[in-house]
């Protein structure tokens, strides 16, 4: 079995998201397809998996031209496409969202299929649990088994790590390369060069709509750094820096927040300090974060910053002590679609008087544009920005004198040069006595950045680390639950 | 706090589709009943605008409703429907007609007081769908529909009860207004002050969306209510605020239908300029530039209709028919072209 693209061409207005395309597959290898943010990876992908329809070029396989307008074609075809955010409707069961897409499936064998073909993988589901009780990484599973079920030769998974614990990483990998060896084609997406680097025997390296090369691997990191970005690539550390006073504190916290609950936690972040949290998605992190910047009310205990009692004032009393909140969903709790850049800098920057100089303020927005490197105009809406552009202008429009920033995943879906960018602004607020909470899903993050790391699991905190003495090997047991220090 | 306010952007190539598609579709309707459509045209044409008084009649019917769809531009912005405009319009009547009915300060005083009662009787009763919402978590929606049967019943109540007519209770109305309490006109009917105060309303909220940090706030919290309030925006008192602006010009709607028009409290004061004005804000993605002209188009159609019966035989409905059609085609266009270019915009995103 062989899967060729050849010369896939896709324009969306100005943007040529693939610049002629070609890709070569064989069966039985796993495949890396690899390139930051913006390359058009997904975009290829969306192809091959009938999503969009490319302007120009074909998609062979085994040596077929195939002609597709839907998703159902491409699975019809045998080509199947596992999302970053698996396509899952939370309140059905595991059974409905299975035979979902058949309405002619008997239930019953469905279901049957369903436990066996998960059983080869060691996966195991409850089919009448409500899909919203599943983790992202055991929706990712079902997924995967519903696309086999369906007839999938070839598995495409895009960025299929974000979100998931390490051992349920560990379990995907060994699915993909049982697949592999069964004869599959297995296409894995991502801009993370590590996970490639583990998991696959060939990489293609995509750069501004174009493939740049195909590698064996392993190969030298430096070579694909270069490959993926045109240069080499430097990542900023972080110098240990002497703490200042306490900037927040909780004494004694006792919150409930629908499924997690956090009892008598008691912490406190000094100006220019960094925390990191770790932990599976939905262990207490976020309840945490919400709580410090007081969207959730303590039942009980205290928060106090700068000596003065928050507890129970809400959110806009911690915004009025420099106590900022930036959460992970950037179009849904941070930005808001509609709205431009400029009108983004007014609504969150001081008021001057009733009226808007909308030439005054354009003439600022522009300013702070350059300044963040954002690429976008004045009058760009927050939704035509790219992630790394949203999440510029997010913490560009963090005024300078934050106090406290709680943050989610900073650079969540990031490729590294966003990334890197955007811990630079991080670390040179924290030398300006800034402090830092921040959750994360990547370890190398939390250890790389954080003074000390809190590992949450199961609803509360398990552990508080001094990140200098932890490697992510003991982080990533910590995080499933395990102490064996 | 996740409220969403529909996508409505269009271009002005889709609108101009949109109004060809329903013409063409109003066309067969009305060849189908067996009329000619360039003749039921040029009958709305002539029953809306071919004399003085028809001119009169249509600008005093596109007075109410251009307030009504003004407020309403405010309270769409803010991501809230509120279809408790109607009950707004009809407290703002009642409030204007017991100024009416009781005070008696020459012609200026009653006027003055008629207009500010009428506002504050909308004002507060918006105020109320907002507090229900924001407060008892009531979709406004369902509270604003609450609110107009109630407003209705007080209508009717007060008609046939304690303002009934002398002598006979009759749903007809209440007895007329003394002449001091009338808004002054120029020949039978048109009320300047009536026209001078929606011309306040379209430039006030225009103004108001266009210039201002409240109206950009207002903007924010309708588009995305969780963002704006994590930006640092107090929603609920823009949710509040656009229910009060929103209620506040529904009962001048009102005021203007009481001392300007039927110059008498009737049960169907409102003469369903709140929901017209809906369609009117709808078609007008929320721009108050363009309610005044689509208002006014829409009341040449619907004052233009009762000719067509008259004339062709045909029901006057056929003016709503058309006012609905070319909504919903509208909106359908303006959906179709919000999807392809979300479409688009997913795809980019790599």
């Amino acid at each position: 079995m062989s899967l060729e693209l050849r010369d896939i061409r896709k324009r969306f207005g100005a943007v040529r998201a693939n610049d002629g395309v070609s890709l070569q597959v064989e069966e039985g290898a796993l495949h890396g397809l690899l390139g930051e943010n913006g390359a058009g990876k997904s975009t290829l992908m969306k192809v091959l998996s009938g999503f969009i329809e490319a302007d120009a070029g074909q998609v062979i396989l085994n040596g077929r031209h195939l002609e597709m307008s839907s998703p159902r074609d491409a699975i019809t075809a045998g080509i199947g496409m596992l999302h970053q955010d698996p396509l899952v409707f939370l309140p059905f069961s595991v059974l409905d969202n299975f035979v979902l897409g058949s309405p002619n499936a008997n239930r019953v064998e469905a279901g049957a299929e369903l436990r066996r073909i998960g059983a080869g993988f060691g996966f195991s589901f409850d089919l009448t649990a409500p899909a919203r009780s599943l983790t992202v990484g055991e929706r990712q599973q079902l997924e995967i088994v519903r696309l086999l079920w369906l007839g999938a030769k070839v598995l495409i998974l895009d960025e299929p790590t974000t979100g998931i614990s390490a051992t349920q990483q560990a379990l995907l990998f060994e699915t993909l390369r049982t697949l592999a060896a069964q004869g599959m084609i297995v296409i894995f997406v991502s801009h993370k060069l590590e996970e490639v680097e583990a998991l696959c025997d060939r990489v293609t390296v995509m750069r501004r709509g174009k493939a740049v090369g195909d590698v064996e691997l392993p190969a030298p990191m430096d070579q694909l750094v270069e490959m993926m970005f045109g240069r080499p690539l430097e990542v900023t550390g972080r110098k240990p820096g002497g703490p200042g006073e306490i900037a927040l504190e909780l004494t004694d916290v006792c919150v409930d927040d629908r499924l997690v609950s956090l009892e008598d936690l008691s912490m406190s972040v000094r100006h220019g300090e960094i925390i990191g949290l770790a932990g599976l998605e939905g262990s207490g992190q976020r309840t945490l974060l919400r709580t410090c910047a007081g969207l959730i009310e303590p039942k009980s205990g205290s928060v106090r910053a700068a000596g003065v009692d928050l507890t129970s004032r809400g959110y806009h009393h911690h915004l009025s002590s420099r106590i900022h909140y930036l959460p992970a969903g950037r179009l849904e709790e941070g930005l808001i679609r509609g709205v431009t850049i400029t009108e983004h800098f007014l609504l969150a920057g001081e008021q001057t008087g009733p009226i808007i100089d909308w030439a005054e303020a354009r003439r600022r927005a522009d300013e702070m544009l350059r300044e963040h490197s954002i690429v976008g105009t004045t009058e760009s809406t927050a939704e035509s920005l790219s992630g790394g552009n949203q999440q510029r202008l997010l913490l560009a429009l963090m005024p300078d004198d934050v106090a406290v920033l709680l943050m989610e995943h900073p650079t969540r879906g990031l490729d590294l040069a966003s990334a890197d960018w955007v811990w630079n602004r991080l670390l040179a607020r924290v030398a300006g006595e800034t402090a830092i909470v921040f959750s994360s899903a990547d370890l190398d993050e939390l250890l790389r950045y954080s003074d000390r790391i809190v590992v949450f699991f199961g609803g509360r905190v398990f552990k508080v680390l001094d990140a200098r003495s932890t490697d992510s090997e003991r982080l990533a047991h910590l995080i499933g639950g395990r102490d064996v220090a | 706090m996740t409220h969403r306010r529909p996508v409505l952007h269009f271009r002005a190539g889709s609108r101009l589709i949109a109004v060809a598609l329903a013409l063409g579709f109003t066309s067969l309707l009305v060849a189908v009943a067996g009329a000619s459509p360039i003749e039921t045209f040029r009958l709305l044409w002539d029953g809306s605008l071919g004399t003085g008084d028809k001119f009169a009649n249509t600008v005093m019917t596109w007075v109410p409703l251009v307030l009504a769809s003004a407020g309403l531009v405010i309270t769409f912005s803010a991501g809230l429907w509120n279809i408790g405009v109607e009950g707004q319009i009809v407290m703002g009547a009642i409030a204007a007609s017991w100024v009416a009915r009781e005070v008696d300060l020459g012609t200026a005083g009653i006027i003055t007081l008629a207009i500010l009662a009428g506002l504050a009787g909308g004002l507060l009763w918006g105020l109320l769908a907002g507090a229900l919402r924001v407060y008892g978590r009531v979709n406004e929606i369902f509270g604003g529909l609450g609110l107009d049967f109630v407003a209705t019943g007080l209508v009717v109540y007060l008609v046939i009860g304690p303002w009934k007519r002398a002598g006979i209770a009759s749903t007809s109305g209440t007895d007329p207004f003394p002449r001091e309490a009338w808004l002054p006109t120029i020949g039978n009917k048109l009320a300047p002050i009536a026209v001078i105060l929606a011309v306040l309303a379209v430039v006030g909220v225009y103004a108001l969306m266009r210039g201002t940090y409240f109206g950009l706030r207002l903007k924010a919290v309708g588009a995305n209510a969780t963002s704006a309030f994590i930006i640092g925006i107090r929603t609920h008192r823009y949710l509040l605020a656009a229910m009060a602006i929103g209620g506040a010009l529904a009962g001048v709607a009102g005021t203007v239908q009481v001392i300007g028009f039927q110059h008498k409290l009737v049960p169907a004061i409102s003469g369903g300029y709140g929901f017209l004005g809906i369609l009117v804000v709808l078609l007008a993605a929320y721009r108050a530039a363009f309610i005044a002209p689509i208002a006014f188009f829409f009341v040449m159609i619907s004052v233009g209709s009762s000719q067509l019966s008259l004339r062709l035989g045909l029901d006057s409905s056929i003016g709503g028919v058309i006012q609905g059609t070319l909504v919903l085609v509208a909106v359908l266009v303006g959906g179709w072209q919000a999807q392809r270019a979300r479409h688009g915009a997913v795809a980019v995103e790599d």
